[in-house]
């Protein structure tokens, strides 16, 4: 059989179409879905610092920890194997990942001065400093050696500590130590609310 | 550029079915929303827009809790507020997880005119692809829910996922792990539909609430959310969830007999001009007549 350039060409363009009629369909039978952000970064387990539940979380950061990467926290959930929690939080552990990102996180010591109605920066040794001479002074104030009694009760009632629910046993331990030799009663922590 | 896919079941302005549906099956996944256990402490709200990577909005007051009057376009998931008078003359407050439904049948997808815009998977999940997206806002009058919302930057329409990211890798949507009072479930449709049905009896039985039922509206032919309400006679009272959905009926001609009507007047058409030409030959004019291999 001949057939020329012509013919074959007419009957491309025709078994072409009538296919395309027909539903011989070249669009992709599946969609993209995003990339799961998290797919090979790092994942870290800790404890969201928030209230006294503790909640087990996740915290997923850029990298797989090699040498020449600096981590940065990317997505922060709950960890399912933490028997508190069991992978859920609460709205504001859910937000944790900007407790690390927000522009608006507090990096630097601050201090507002009595009757001032604004925050200042201090050094953080300007604020030890600052922090052993205001204990000092409340301390001579306060101190109560004798009650009205007689008795020896080596306290002081002008300070009060408060401490938070991810502090570690070692710190509570070295919190009430120096606390306790300073004589204060007023021990408090936050993971009791 | 992502590897993660998932196979089409519907797919939307596309000429005939979509290619490949139906070759491949995949559990119906399905959201199970109970609201009487829901707390309104949106843990679900946060963990969304955490996960989704949206900036927290600037929130309105408007003498209620809700964080804001309706979801938008990077706001998916609103848990709504309704202050409501039992029959006793209690208050309560009726909290409801506002977000896309998932419907089975889609409104925004028979009412979108963008070949593969919208999507919906064999999973049963209904997506947007923003790439493909024209921005003509058909989909808004296509929901029954009042669910897709508008960028004016993009120009393109934005909804919830379904957390098809995280549902394609095999894990639970990001709002469903948030919640602490297990008041939101995921996995399969015939699973949610067991236990909501379950809570429902429980409800009814234990708990005096007569009308408790299950929300799993038939007229789009059934939802990827699922809830359980303490009044399923009255779903209005929950932030205007409809008791009724139906996909509108404008948008129903326009996808159907519409479409045939145009389909066949094209068709008629054709044949007219066939049959005349046959009948009658090729016009003339005044006499003037084509003649055969030359000039006339």
């Amino acid at each position: 059989m001949n057939s020329s350039r012509r013919d074959f060409l007419k009957v491309t363009a025709l078994g072409g179409s009538a296919l395309s009629l027909l539903g011989f369909d070249l669009a992709p039978a599946y969609a993209q879905v995003r990339e799961l952000k998290m797919a090979r970064a790092t994942e870290t387990r800790s404890t969201c610092p928030y209230c006294s539940v503790s909640c087990g979380i996740l915290i997923y950061t850029i990298g797989d920890k090699a040498k020449n990467v600096t981590p940065q926290v990317i997505h922060v959930e709950g960890d399912p194997d933490h028997p508190i929690n069991r992978g859920t939080l609460c709205p504001k552990g859910a937000s944790l990942e900007q407790d690390i990102l927000n522009p608006r996180r507090l990096l630097k010591p601050q201090v507002r001065r009595p009757g001032s109605d604004h925050w200042e920066d201090i050094s953080w040794d300007a604020a030890i400093d600052e922090i052993a001479r205001w204990t000092k002074k409340s301390r001579d104030a306060t101190f109560v050696a004798q009650d009205a009694q007689g008795r020896t009760v080596n306290r002081c009632e002008g300070i009060a500590f408060t401490g938070g629910c991810t502090d570690t046993n070692e710190f509570n331990y070295l919190v009430v130590k120096s606390m306790r030799s300073l004589g204060v009663c007023y021990l408090e922590n936050q993971a009791r609310v | 550029m992502s590897q993660a896919t998932l196979a089409i079941r519907r797919i939307s302005g596309h000429a005939g079915p979509a290619p490949g549906a139906g070759v491949e099956r995949a559990e119906q996944v399905c959201k199970l929303v109970d609201t009487t256990t829901c707390i309104g402490c949106k843990a679900c709200e946060v963990a969304c827009l955490e996960w989704n990577g949206y900036a927290f909005s600037q929130t309105t007051f408007n003498n209620s809790y809700q964080t804001m009057p309706t979801t938008s376009w990077n706001y998916w998931n609103l848990i709504k507020f309704n202050e409501h008078e039992r029959e006793d003359g209690a208050l309560m407050l009726l909290m409801r997880k506002d977000q896309c439904m998932h419907c089975a049948e889609p409104g925004c997808l028979a009412a979108c005119p963008a070949d593969g815009a919208i999507v919906q998977y064999t999973n049963g999940i209904v997506d947007f692809q923003q790439q493909n997206c024209i921005g003509c806002g058909y989909c808004v009058s296509g929901c029954p829910f009042d669910i897709p919302k508008f960028n004016s930057n993009t120009k393109k329409m934005f909804k919830c996922t379904l957390c098809s990211d995280r549902v394609s890798e095999g894990l639970e949507p990001a709002c469903i792990k948030s919640c602490p009072t297990g008041c939101l479930h995921f996995g399969t449709k015939d699973d949610m539909t067991f236990l909501a049905e379950k809570r429902a009896q429980q409800l009814r039985e234990n708990f005096g609430m007569e009308k408790a039922g299950v929300y799993d509206p038939q007229g789009v032919g059934g939802t990827g959310v699922i809830y359980v309400l303490h009044d399923v006679s009255n779903p209005e009272a929950y932030g205007g969830l409809p008791k009724d959905p139906y996909i509108p009926w404008v948008v129903q001609f326009w996808k159907g007999p519409a479409k045939w009507i145009g389909n066949l007047a094209m068709l008629g058409g054709i044949i007219g001009v066939t049959l005349h030409y046959l009948r009658f030959g090729p016009k003339q004019v005044n006499g003037w007549k084509h003649k055969e291999g030359g000039k006339p």
